[in-house]
């Protein structure tokens, strides 16, 4: 089936199978391999990627599903001039990773709540559901809590 | 795995969508948010002929109030009802508690609450309250549109009373008045798991008396579950005095009614973690604990209204 995805702001034309999930589309099909499958359940939120600025679970959306929406991954995170994304600084600042596996899913959840929340850090029960989000299984929520708090801070006071 | 072959149908009218549902021979499935849906068919348990994703149905989106009612069109997901002030009065208040125990903001961007009907998992946090609250689901099929009670629509473990050429348009939920009272707790072994048991009520009370009260049971029989013989053991007694802190006596009737919850009203399936005996003592738990926290901001609401006054 034909289909577009605007991804990162470039459109792509792909004939998809509509059993395909999105995730594997992305990964297989445009190689942006950034965006990682772990459960494929919907549980741990590796997969998490935006789809027009909403956190979605990129195994449990058909690539059909997201003709025409507009979807950003974590390859679409960085600046145009290669400029970390405040995200993608401040998790390094928190160390609020180790294996790395979760973190592009942590990264697109966390962004899609800053962008659709200025105040994100002010609002502890957000936060909450933001972290509670996705599955780490090394560093543990803390970091990746203050991570977020710390990019959210930034990009207010910036 | 993956999921198994399927047609794939994108309707852009409800009667497109009836249309491609009109073909019984086919194995048909509705995906609107898909989270349980598309879930299911990666573990090829639901292996559907034909899905017919409504997300493009325009006409099935967007909540508004008709009369006393709130009509939730079938496109509408549960993060529309994190906003406290979403909906109008307790209602609002009942479906902001209890949408964030379903699942996480990835899962609430995309799933609906009709959807929550259409699956009907005995677990559903939606579907417990509908029957509670007695909602309306609206269905859409080849002979026209025609509406269900909700305590007529749940049969069993994802059994409803929807024929499979029906399409789920909308679901009805009465709004509460102003002196009512709701409260809503979820108790389930981590943030990623369904519930063991969730409780929602709603408490009415005029001139001291208990004039309506509605208790709804989630996961603690084969369907969602309206606790009757414990809500016909409060209506019409007087409220008495709450109790001061979180913990509601032995003898107190919230208690007293939360045992009959478990006992008479709960028919509840044993899980791994959670034995028959264990749901039931937290049914009994939960009924009492909800009914407090109905009682607390029954209170708080009246406390606010007479400070607008002033």
């Amino acid at each position: 089936m034909k289909t577009t995805l605007k991804v990162n702001g470039t459109d792509h034309v792909l004939d998809v199978e509509p059993r395909r999930v999105l995730a594997d589309v992305l990964r297989d099909d445009l190689g942006l391999t950034g965006t990682h499958l772990g459960c494929e359940h919907g549980v741990c939120g590796a997969c998490s990627i935006l789809m027009d600025g909403e956190p979605i679970r990129s195994c449990l959306v058909l690539a059909v599903q997201a003709d025409g929406r507009s979807l950003r991954t974590v390859e679409g995170l960085t600046g145009p001039d290669g400029e970390p994304h405040p995200l993608q600084r401040a998790f390094s600042a928190e160390h609020a990773l180790q294996c790395g596996f979760c973190t592009p899913g942590f990264l697109m959840v966390a962004a899609g709540a800053m962008d659709a929340d200025p105040d994100l850090a002010d609002h502890p029960e957000a936060m909450d559901h933001v972290v509670g989000s996705n599955i780490c299984r090394c560093t543990g929520y803390g970091p990746i809590r203050r991570a977020v708090e710390r990019a959210a801070q930034e990009r207010r006071t910036a | 795995m993956k999921p198994a072959p399927f047609d794939y149908a994108v309707p852009r009218t409800v009667a497109e969508a009836v249309a491609a549902l009109g073909d019984t021979r086919r194995k048909a499935q509705v995906v609107a948010g898909g989270q349980s849906l598309i879930l299911e068919m990666h573990l090829e348990r639901v292996r559907p002929e034909l899905v017919v994703d409504i997300n493009r149905i325009p006409e099935l989106d967007g909540m508004r109030v008709e009369g006393d009612e709130l009509r939730v069109g079938a496109l509408v997901r549960h993060a529309a009802f994190e906003p406290p002030d979403a909906v109008p009065g307790p209602l609002g208040t009942l479906l902001a508690q209890a949408v964030v125990n379903i699942a996480h903001p990835p899962i609430r961007s995309r799933g609906t609450m009709a959807g929550s009907y259409g699956w009907a998992h005995p677990a559903s946090e939606w579907c417990a309250i509908g029957v509670a609250l007695d909602a309306t689901v609206e269905l859409a099929g080849p002979d026209g549109a025609r509406s269900v009670a909700a305590r007529d629509y749940f049969l069993g473990p994802f059994r409803t009373a929807r024929l499979p050429q029906e399409l789920i348009t909308a679901v009805r939920l009465p709004l509460l008045g102003e002196n009512t009272g709701v409260g809503f707790i979820e108790h389930r072994r981590t943030h990623f798991c369904f519930a063991q048991v969730a409780v929602g009520t709603t408490l009415t009370v005029d001139d001291g008396v208990i004039s309506d009260v509605r208790i709804a049971l989630v996961n603690s029989a084969d369907r969602p579950l309206r606790a009757r013989a414990a809500e016909d053991a409060l209506r019409g007694s007087e409220l008495g005095a709450l109790p001061a802190g979180p913990r509601v006596r032995d003898e107190h009737p919230f208690a007293r009614a939360g045992r009959i919850a478990a006992e008479h009203d709960a028919a509840p399936l044993p899980e791994p973690f959670a034995d028959v005996d264990h749901k039931r003592r937290i049914i009994a738990v939960l009924v009492a604990r909800t009914l407090l926290q109905a009682a607390n901001d029954r209170r708080a609401r009246l406390a606010a209204r007479q400070g607008d006054h002033r």
